[in-house]
C-alpha cells in the first residue's frame, strides 16, 4: 500500500470539516549514548473540533513523547526528525521556538499528570493565572482576574474568589489538577493535550474531572488528545482511539469499534488483559513477554515476538492501512471480523478512495 | 439464601465459612500523632491556635481472613487500607484493639512464635522499584532471609534460590543481576519470589499491580492465582482498582476514611452494594464496556483524615444523608448473610 | 516446572546481556567529565608520590645527618655544597631540599587528611544511622550534639583540642575527627531517614531479619553515595585544616614537617625575596586540594539521584 493511498483513505474517513490537528508520520528520536531511541517512529492521527482522541499505550510506547512533540516540548537529546504536525494546516514541527511559544498556552495547551508541572509552588494561584492571561492577551489586570475566576468556576472549584488567593499546596490533589486544567483553559485553546491527568487521582475524583472535561469539550469545541494507559477511561471518554506500541500507532478508529472488535493482535491482547473483561476467578488473557527495548527492536512488526498470530511475513514492516471503513491497523494478520466479512482480503485490496 | 451460593471457586468452597481464621482484627486502630515541640508548647501557652495533631489512619476496624480465602480491601487514598495491611503483616504495631494470629493474641506470642507468625505473613509491595534493595543482587534479595532463618543451608542455597525464582516465573540465570536491570513486571516477580522464599501461608498484597502496565498486570494477577492453587495461599489483596479486586477476591471489604463501611462476598457486593459510598464507587469506576458514558461524580472531596467529619464519615458527600448521620457513627451490621454494612439508612428502612 | 512458566518470554533480559553493575555505571558516568578525570589522575600521581617518597626523593629531609645548614635558603636549581645534587626547588633555612620536603610533607598531609576522614566517617556514619533508625530521644541527643559541634568555629575547636592534647600527628588526627564527625552524622542521618521509609526496608522487617542486619546490610549501603561525596570533600578540608594548624604551630612536630609547616617555615623569608620556601609547598597543597575537590564535585553529580535524568 502506498503512502498516498493511505493518506487519501484516512482523509476520506475524517469528517468533511478540516481537523483541528493532523499528525502525519511523526518521528521523534532520542540520540543517547547507548544509541538512537526511536521513541516515536511514524505516528499519524487526526483530531477534529470538539472531539476527544484517546492515545493509548503502555509505558515506553511513545504516547507521552508524541504529546510533548505536538507542543514542541521535546528536549535534547531528543528531536523531531520527520513528519508533520498540522495545526489548522500550519506545520508545528517547522515552527521557530518563539512562534511555538506564542501558540503554546494560548491556542494549544497541555495538562500534565503531575499538576505541579504547571503550578509554581511559591506563587499564589491568582498571580500565576493572571500572568498566564497577560502573557497572550492585552487586557487590564482586573479583566484578567475576572477571567481567572470564571475559569476556576468552570472547572468546578467552589468559591473561586477565595481559592484564587491560595497557594498550590493548600489544594488537594484533585483540586490542584483542576487548577492546572483551569490554567490550560484560560485562553480557550483549540487543542488540549492531556497526559494521564487523572492517573494519580482517586476513582471518585477522577470521575468528577472526567465529567468537567467532557462538558468543556462539548461546550467549547476544544479538541483533546487524552494520553493514557487506561483503556477503561478512554472507553468512557473518547470518540476515537489510537493504540501505540513501540513508537508506532498500531491501530486507529472509533472507540466503540476498536474496543468491540479489535483488529490488531496487540489491541486484542490489551483488551483481554483488563480484568473486568474476563470471567471472575478465571485466568486473564495475558500478552506473553514484555515491551521490547526501543534500542533493540526486532525488524518488521515490533509486536511479532509476542504475537500469537505472527507468521514469517511479519519480519517485513506492515503499514498502517485501512482494513475496514474508518478502521486502520498496522498488521498483516489482523483478527477476522466476527461478522464474517473478509477482513483478511482487504489488507491487500486497500480501500476505495 | 445459602451462604455457599456466594462462594465460587473450588478453593473457597473447601475453605467455606467454617475455615479457621488465619488472622483476626478486633476493633483495631492506628493513630499517628504529631506532638507539639517545645516552641509549639510555648506558642500554645501564649494562646496560639496550635495543638497536637492526631490522625486516625485506622479507626476501630474488625477484619477476619480465613484460610484459603482471597479478601479484597478497597478504598481511596487516605482510607487507611495500606496502614491496615501493614498492621496485618506485622510491620506496624496497632495503637488500639487486638490482632489474633490463628486465634491467639499476637502480642502474647513468645519471641520464636512471633517470628514464625511474622514469617508466615509476607507482603508484596506497590512500588516494584522502591521495594527491592538496589544494592543487592537478586539471589541475595531472594535468598537472604531463608538462610538467616535456617530454611535452607549454604550448600543447598543456590538450588533453593533457583527454585524460588522459577516459581515466580524468573529465569535463575539472572540471579547475579541487580534490580535496576529488570523491568517493572520482572521486579514484581522478584518481590514475589522474595516473599515466597520464606514459605508463608498468608500474603498481603498492597496495590501489588497498580504500578504495572495492563498487559504485565494480567501476567502478575495470573501468577497470583496459580500460586494460590499451587501453595494453598491466603491473600489480603489491597487495591483501589475495583476491576482487579472483583476479578480476584472471594470477599470484599470497602474502607472509607479509616473505617470499614461495607463487607460482603464479591458477587454480592458487585450485584447489591448497600452503602451509598460503595454504590458511588461502583458507579464511577471506568469500565471498558461503558462507551461515551457521562461521568457524574459524587460531590465533594475526600475529607482530610486530620479532621474527619463527625458521625458517618461519608455524610457530607452522601446524597441520602439525614440528621442522624451527622452525629452518630453507624455500626457495621449484618444486613444479609455474610453481608455487612455501616449505614443508618438500613435502620430507617427497617 | 509449574504452570507459572506459561510466561517464558517474561524472563528475557531487560537490557543488553552485558552485566551492568552499579560500579561500572558509576565509572562510565564519572569519566564523562574530562576535568574530573584529570583531577583523579593528578590525585593518583600525588598519592603515588606520597607513598613512594622515600624511593623517589633525592634526600631524606627527616634525616638531620643528611642536611647541611650551609645549604640553607638556596635558590631553585642551585647545586649543593659538595656538588652532588641539584636543589630543583631550592632549600629551606635548614638546608632541606624543598622537593624532598614537599614529597614527605605530602605523606604527612595525606595521612592526616585521609586518616581523620576515615575515622570521622566511621564514627559519624554509625551515630547518624543510629539516630535515624532509633529516632526519638537517641535521635535528639545525637543531633543536638551535632548542632553543638557545628556551631563552634572549626579552627577554634581544633586549636582548643590541640592545646589540651599537645602536638603530634596522632593528636592532630584526633582533633580533626572530633571537629568533623558531625558532618558525616548529619549527612547519613538525612539520607537514612529517607531510605528507611522505603519499601525495601519494610520488606526486610517483614522477613524478620535482625535489626543489626537491616541497618548495616540494607540501610547503610544505600546511604553510601552522599557519604562518599562528603568524605572526599572532607579529606580536602582536613588537609587544609591540618596545614592551617601546622602553620599556626600547633600541628605536627617540626622534625617531620607537613606541607603546612613547610609553608610556615618559609613565611618569614617571603618578603626578603626567598619566595620558594613557602611558595612551592603552597602550590603542592593547592594542587592536592583542587584535584580532590574536582573528583568530589563529579562524584556528587554522578551519585546524586536528583540530578539524574
Amino acid at each position: 500500500m502506498s503512502q498516498t493511498q493511505m493518506q487519501t483513505s484516512s482523509r476520506a474517513a475524517a469528517t468533511a470539516a478540516a481537523p483541528t490537528l493532523e499528525v502525519r508520520d511523526l518521528q521523534t528520536h532520542f540520540f543517547t549514548r547507548a544509541g538512537v531511541v526511536k521513541a516515536v517512529d511514524g505516528v499519524s492521527f487526526t483530531v477534529g473540533r470538539g472531539k476527544v482522541l484517546g492515545l493509548v499505550g503502555e509505558s515506553g510506547s511513545g504516547k507521552t513523547v508524541t504529546g510533548f512533540s505536538i507542543l514542541g516540548l521535546v528536549d535534547a537529546p531528543g528531536r523531531i526528525v520527520g513528519g508533520e504536525i498540522l495545526f489548522h494546516g500550519q506545520n508545528l514541527a517547522r515552527l521557530k521556538e518563539e512562534e511555538m511559544r506564542q501558540l503554546r498556552g494560548n491556542r494549544i495547551a497541555m495538562i500534565f499528570q503531575d499538576p505541579m508541572m504547571t503550578l509554581n509552588p511559591v506563587l499564589r494561584v491568582d498571580t500565576q493565572m493572571i500572568e498566564t492571561v497577560l502573557a497572550h492577551t492585552k487586557v487590564s489586570k482586573e479583566e484578567a482576574r475576572q477571567r481567572a475566576r470564571d475559569t476556576l468556576g468552570m472547572v468546578g472549584i467552589p468559591s473561586p474568589d477565595e481559592r484564587l488567593k491560595s497557594y498550590p499546596h493548600q489544594f488537594s490533589g484533585g483540586m490542584r489538577q483542576r487548577v492546572a486544567i483551569a490554567i490550560a483553559l484560560l485562553h480557550r485553546p483549540e487543542l488540549i493535550v492531556a497526559d494521564e491527568p487523572t492517573t494519580a487521582l482517586d476513582v471518585t475524583i477522577q470521575a468528577q474531572i472526567l465529567a468537567e472535561v467532557q462538558k468543556l469539550c462539548a461546550e467549547t469545541g476544544t479538541a483533546m488528545i487524552w494520553v493514557t494507559h487506561d483503556l477503561s477511561v478512554v472507553a468512557g471518554l473518547a470518540d476515537d482511539i489510537a493504540v501505540m506500541y513501540a513508537g508506532r500507532v498500531v491501530e486507529r478508529g472509533a472507540v466503540s469499534e476498536v474496543l468491540d472488535q479489535p483488529l490488531h493482535p496487540y489491541t486484542h491482547g490489551l483488551i483481554g488483559s483488563v480484568p473486568s473483561r474476563n470471567k471472575r476467578g478465571e485466568k486473564l488473557r495475558q500478552i506473553p513477554g514484555m515491551t521490547p527495548s526501543l534500542l533493540s527492536l526486532p525488524p518488521g512488526c515490533a509486536f511479532r515476538t509476542r504475537c500469537p498470530r505472527a507468521q514469517e511475513d511479519c519480519a517485513r514492516d506492515p503499514a498502517l492501512s485501512e482494513l475496514l471503513p474508518g478502521r486502520l491497523a498496522r498488521c498483516f494478520h489482523p483478527h477476522v471480523a466476527t461478522h464474517g466479512s473478509a477482513v483478511q482480503g482487504s489488507v491487500t485490496q486497500g480501500s476505495p478512495a | 439464601m445459602s451462604t455457599t451460593s456466594t462462594v465460587r471457586s473450588a478453593a473457597s468452597v473447601a475453605a467455606g465459612e467454617a475455615a479457621a481464621p488465619i488472622i483476626e482484627l478486633r476493633n483495631v486502630s492506628k493513630r499517628f500523632s504529631k506532638k507539639l515541640d517545645f516552641a509549639g508548647k510555648i506558642a500554645q501557652k501564649l494562646g496560639a491556635p496550635v495543638k497536637d495533631e492526631t490522625v486516625h489512619a485506622v479507626d476501630g476496624v474488625d477484619l477476619v481472613v480465613r484460610k484459603g480465602e482471597v479478601v479484597g480491601l478497597v478504598g481511596e487514598s487516605g482510607c487507611g487500607k495500606s496502614t491496615l495491611g501493614r498492621m496485618v503483616a506485622g510491620i506496624m504495631p496497632a495503637s488500639g484493639g487486638e490482632i489474633f494470629w490463628h486465634g491467639r493474641p499476637l502480642n502474647s506470642l513468645s519471641g520464636a512464635e512471633a517470628r514464625h507468625a511474622k514469617l508466615q505473613t509476607q507482603m508484596i509491595f506497590q512500588d516494584p522499584y522502591a521495594s527491592l534493595n538496589p544494592r543487592m543482587r537478586v539471589a541475595d534479595i531472594v535468598g537472604e532471609a531463608p538462610l538467616v532463618h535456617g530454611l535452607t543451608r549454604r550448600a543447598e542455597w543456590d538450588a533453593y534460590v533457583d527454585n524460588q525464582m522459577r516459581r515466580a516465573g524468573l529465569d535463575p540465570a539472572f540471579k547475579r543481576r541487580y534490580p535496576h536491570q529488570f523491568s517493572g513486571g520482572q521486579r514484581q516477580r522478584i518481590g514475589i519470589a522474595r516473599a515466597l522464599a520464606v514459605q508463608p501461608e498468608f500474603i498481603v498484597c498492597d496495590e501489588a499491580v497498580a504500578a504495572l502496565d495492563v498487559s504485565i498486570q494480567a501476567q502478575i494477577l495470573n501468577l497470583f492465582m496459580e500460586l494460590r492453587q499451587e501453595l494453598n495461599l491466603t491473600y489480603l489483596f489491597i487495591s483501589h482498582d475495583l476491576g482487579v479486586v472483583e476479578h480476584l477476591s472471594d470477599r470484599v471489604v470497602i474502607m472509607y476514611l479509616g473505617r470499614v463501611v461495607e463487607e460482603a462476598p464479591a458477587e454480592e457486593i458487585f450485584a447489591r452494594a448497600n452503602h451509598p459510598y460503595t454504590q458511588a464507587l461502583l458507579a464511577e469506576v471506568p469500565r471498558i464496556e461503558a462507551r461515551k458514558k457521562s461521568f457524574a461524580g459524587i460531590k465533594g472531596e475526600i475529607p482530610s483524615p486530620l479532621a474527619p467529619p463527625p458521625g458517618c464519615h461519608f455524610h457530607p458527600r452522601c446524597p441520602h444523608a439525614f440528621d442522624r448521620c451527622r452525629v452518630e457513627r453507624p455500626a457495621l451490621k449484618e444486613i444479609a448473610p455474610g453481608h455487612k454494612s455501616a449505614c443508618h439508612l438500613n435502620d430507617k428502612v427497617a | 516446572m509449574s504452570a507459572s512458566t506459561a510466561s517464558p518470554a517474561a524472563t528475557t533480559p531487560a537490557r543488553a546481556p552485558k552485566v551492568e553493575t552499579p560500579w561500572r555505571r558509576f565509572v562510565s558516568e564519572f569519566c564523562e567529565s574530562k576535568l574530573a578525570l584529570a583531577g583523579l589522575i593528578v590525585f593518583a600521581i600525588i598519592v603515588f608520590i606520597a607513598i613512594f617518597a622515600p624511593w623517589l626523593s633525592p634526600q631524606n629531609p627527616y634525616d638531620l645527618a643528611q642536611l647541611d645548614i650551609m645549604d640553607g635558603r638556596l635558590e631553585p636549581g642551585a647545586r649543593d655544597g659538595a656538588d652532588t645534587m641539584t636543589y630543583w626547588l631550592g632549600t629551606d633555612d635548614q638546608g632541606r631540599d624543598m622537593l624532598s620536603g614537599i614529597m614527605y610533607g605530602l605523606r604527612i598531609s595525606l595521612l592526616v587528611g585521609a586518616g581523620s576522614a576515615i575515622i570521622a566517617c566511621a564514627v559519624g556514619a554509625s551515630l547518624g544511622l543510629l539516630a535515624a533508625y532509633a529516632g526519638g530521644r537517641t535521635d535528639t541527643v545525637i543531633m543536638r550534639l551535632v548542632d553543638l559541634q557545628l556551631s563552634f568555629p572549626t579552627i577554634l575547636a581544633a586549636l582548643m583540642i590541640l592545646a589540651f592534647l599537645g602536638k603530634g600527628i596522632f593528636n592532630v588526627v584526633i582533633a580533626l575527627v572530633i571537629v568533623e564527625w558531625a558532618y558525616y552524622a548529619r549527612t547519613v542521618r538525612g539520607t537514612a531517614l529517607v531510605e528507611r521509609r522505603r519499601e525495601y526496608i519494610e520488606a526486610a522487617q517483614c522477613l524478620a531479619l535482625p535489626t543489626r542486619r537491616v541497618i548495616f546490610r540494607h540501610l547503610l549501603p544505600n546511604c553510601l553515595p552522599p557519604l562518599i561525596v562528603v568524605a572526599t570533600m572532607q579529606i580536602a578540608r582536613a588537609i587544609a585544616l591540618e596545614a592551617t594548624l601546622s602553620f599556626l604551630g600547633l600541628g605536627v612536630p617540626i622534625t617531620e614537617p607537613s606541607l603546612g609547616l613547610l609553608i610556615s617555615n618559609g613565611y618569614e623569608y617571603m618578603l626578603s625575596g626567598k619566595y620558594w620556601i613557602s611558595f612551592y609547598p603552597g602550590i603542592a597543597l593547592l594542587i592536592t586540594i583542587v584535584s580532590i575537590n574536582l573528583v568530589g564535585d563529579q562524584m556528587r553529580d554522578v551519585l546524586n539521584p536528583r540530578l539524574k535524568k
